[in-house]
């Protein structure tokens, strides 16, 4: 029974680690229907950024602060050069685009930064807690307060503020969100800038945990189930799709896993996915696109 | 008129260039030496290094030492970001050589490629070269006579790491009972020892234990508590890439002692502790390509090289690191092995044929070591036709927080014990392909 609970605390943990790299494809999914293939590339780069800075001396608030401002001149360049050309074309040509980026951005981490590994040291202990016989990781004990941190302020801002509700309102409707003055173009560059600053949160601990270097950009493949468990559109889904993806690939692995060979952790979550895709398409809290035809 | 007559013009050059039989073209003085190579993509923390140690040496051994006997070397990157079908179709474009410089051999870098491609070395004849990699049968030469896992093949690995826990404990019979784990990468590579320490736990009887941990790796709980409810007294990590330094820590979090795991050559590097952070202290790993820039040839290439601005290295605190250390001894092995060939072929260009006898009678000993200042970093070696690998050694090196320590000698692994079981693989192999295996003494 300890082995279970464990298993399954550890999975739930371990699980929002996973909702905090869907959150950011989730933003600009809401506000553009583009799937945003580059989001790996730019929590590479974020975290690059970040570490970076911090191996050249500056102090952990400056480099937070300087790699914030990077990220949102990027998403101003990104808007203008790649997203504002493209406008009104269909989602795959912008789904395209971003695939174009991904690599254009991972190569210019690397070209830029170099391609070395990184220790990243955020001064949280990876030593265990127990409770009981039950041992809990106090790094994913961290890293699950900071994903419902997360998605509580970007529910905040998409409620309470004038930006978010702009937001909201594009993501609804573009087009009735554009004749009532709305300026997407304004909207798109905040959604990168706030993408790019959740991928820097889910970029600093990962690379905590495995070092910085440019396998991060591999974690957005944890990223896919997730999604279409939770949801494209919902911040909520992407928790709910985490905790569900975390727990069950534990559990599988621990109890499934060593029937059948073993490391089973990679596609058991894709196995989940397309039995959801079966009884819920648009995943847990994902909108049911409604089409007149 | 004028578009017409360059037309005329460009297809008679193309067509007077098809004409011109190859041999017009066979007096190149230069060896080519063509490198599939990694810069970018997921390995290209280790690829980067490991390149600057291949081209720095081939460097001094062009401009220091004037080429191989005079045979410049003619060295080409390719990029394959460590994909084995990109790897393959580098071979496909380099196997006959570049403007008239033969191909003695190919470097794989790495074991999918070398699995991919050793029938097609074969049928080219075109020495196929992985060392502490490749297919471990190919050991016996007799079967795959232009295949070379090189210096420390996974049976060697499996040993020398089983053999390390034997004088940890206090000698073989007190392995008796032990368990002891080996965590793998779920890959060819990964399961490549598997054999071998199960032959190793009959033999010793200790109980052997097999986790799989899927590509990439970048969570591992599930795996480490598997690992703690068996209490290993040993564990031996065989990762790679990402997985390697989640490893270390994951496994701190689960009470494993990093002094009580053994890591193999490719998850013993600083990119594999170093972001694994104080978790790494005290761990260890098989080294055949120890690290460390106090070795002879490292005065020398930073005298020659380093010095002069002409390395490849893009940041100099890595000169001596594991990675770089891999690419120098990769590329001496390669230049020792044209000197054989060149002794009976002569101080030319060799061919692939010529590249294989090279391989197959390079002997490095001591004296041959202090001379090429290798002495400490490489181990001897002697291959022989029915033996690829020659040398089947490493030392153990230990991190301390800082850097590697060296803290054994050379040590070898159970050849004997480990050969009816290369022999049986490869005969299965020979079986299944037709090949009737040539006589080890035919070309001596």
């Amino acid at each position: 029974m300890n082995l279970f609970l464990e298993t399954l605390i550890g999975g739930l943990l371990a699980g929002t680690m996973y909702s905090l790299v869907a959150i950011g494809f989730v933003l600009i999914y809401k506000a553009s229907g583009v799937f945003n293939f580059a989001q790996g590339s730019i929590l590479l780069f974020a975290a690059l950024t970040f570490v970076t800075l911090l191996e050249k001396g500056l102090p952990f608030v400056a480099a937070l602060a300087v790699t914030i401002a990077i990220l949102i001149l990027g998403a101003i360049v990104i808007e203008r050069t790649v997203l504002r050309p493209l406008a009104n074309r269909s989602p795959m040509t912008l789904f395209m685009a971003t695939l174009g980026l991904s690599y254009v951005v991972e190569g210019a981490a690397q070209g830029i930064m170099g391609a070395q590994v990184h220790a990243l040291d955020l001064g949280i202990e990876d030593v265990p807690i127990f409770l009981g016989d039950v041992l809990i990781s106090q790094f994913d004990l961290v890293a699950a307060t900071t994903a419902v941190a997360l998605a509580l302020i970007l529910a905040l801002l998409f409620n309470n503020t004038r930006i978010g509700i702009s937001l909201r309102a594009v993501a609804d409707d573009t087009r009735a969100a554009l004749s009532v003055g709305i300026n997407l173009n304004r909207i798109w560059q905040i959604v990168w800038a706030v993408a790019g600053i959740v991928g820097l949160v889910a970029g600093m601990l990962w690379g905590a945990r495995q070092g910085i270097q440019f396998s991060l950009s591999l974690v957005v493949l944890k990223a896919l189930p997730v999604l279409i468990i939770g949801g494209f559109t919902s911040i909520g889904g992407a928790i709910a799709g985490g905790l569900i993806v975390g727990a069950a690939e534990n559990l599988a692995e621990t109890y499934v896993g060593p029937y059948i060979g073993g490391g089973i952790t990679p596609w058991f979550p894709y196995f989940l996915a397309i039995a959801f895709l079966y009884i819920r398409p648009a995943g847990l809290f994902g909108e049911r696109a409604l089409e007149r035809v | 008129m004028k578009r017409l007559l360059l037309t005329a013009l460009l297809a008679a050059s193309v067509a007077t260039t098809a004409l011109v039989p190859p041999s017009a073209f066979a007096d190149s003085k230069e060896q080519y030496v063509p490198l599939p190579t990694y810069r970018v993509g997921p390995y290209a923390s280790s690829g980067t290094l490991w390149w600057a140690g291949t081209l720095d040496y081939f460097r001094y051994i062009n401009e220091v030492e004037g080429g191989v006997n005079g045979v410049k070397l003619k060295v080409e990157e390719f990029e394959t970001e460590w994909s084995p079908d990109r790897t393959v179709e580098v071979y496909e474009r380099v196997k006959n050589g570049k403007d008239g410089a033969p191909v003695a051999f190919f470097f794989t870098h790495g074991t999918p490629a070398s699995y991919a491609l050793i029938e097609k070395g074969a049928a080219d004849k075109i020495p196929l070269i992985d060392p502490a990699g490749g297919r471990t049968e190919s050991t016996d030469g007799t079967v795959f006579p232009y295949a070379f896992p090189l210096l420390f093949n996974y049976f060697s690995q499996a040993s020398v790491g089983i053999n390390y826990i034997a004088q940890k404990e206090g000698g073989f019979d007190k392995l008796k009972g032990k368990k002891i784990v080996t965590v793998y990468h779920d890959s060819a590579y990964g399961r490549e020892t598997q054999a071998a320490v199960e032959l190793l736990a009959k033999k010793y009887g200790f109980e052997n234990y097999q986790i799989p941990v899927a590509d990439p790796g970048n969570e591992q709980s599930p795996q480490w508590r598997q690992v703690r409810e068996i209490k290993p007294d040993w564990v031996f990590l065989r990762t790679w890439g990402v997985s390697t330094p989640v490893a270390i820590k994951t496994a701190q979090r689960f009470g494993i002692p990093a002094d009580h795991i053994i890591g193999d050559v490719w998850a013993g590097s600083e990119a594999d502790v170093i972001p694994a952070g104080a978790a790494a202290k005290g761990y260890q790993a098989l080294a055949p390509y120890p690290g460390g820039a106090s070795f002879e040839i490292h005065d020398r290439l930073r005298k020659t090289i380093l010095d002069t601005g002409k390395s490849d290295l893009k940041d100099k605190k890595f000169f001596g690191a594991v990675y770089y250390n891999i690419g120098l001894i990769n590329a001496v092995l390669a230049v020792e092995a044209l000197r054989a060939g060149q002794a009976k072929f002569g101080n030319k260009p060799l061919n692939g044929e010529e590249g294989r006898w090279g391989f197959e009678h390079l002997t490095i000993d001591d004296a041959r070591l202090k001379q090429i200042g290798f002495y400490g970093l490489l181990q001897p070696i002697k291959l022989t036709p029915s033996d690829h690998e020659g040398g089947g050694a490493a030392r153990i090196q230990q991190w301390d927080g800082e850097k590697w320590v060296l803290v054994t000698d050379w040590i070898q692994a159970d050849r004997d014990t480990l050969r009816p079981l290369i022999e049986a693989k490869s005969a299965a192999y020979a079986k299944e392909h037709n090949i009737t295996p040539r006589s080890p003494t035919a070309e001596n």
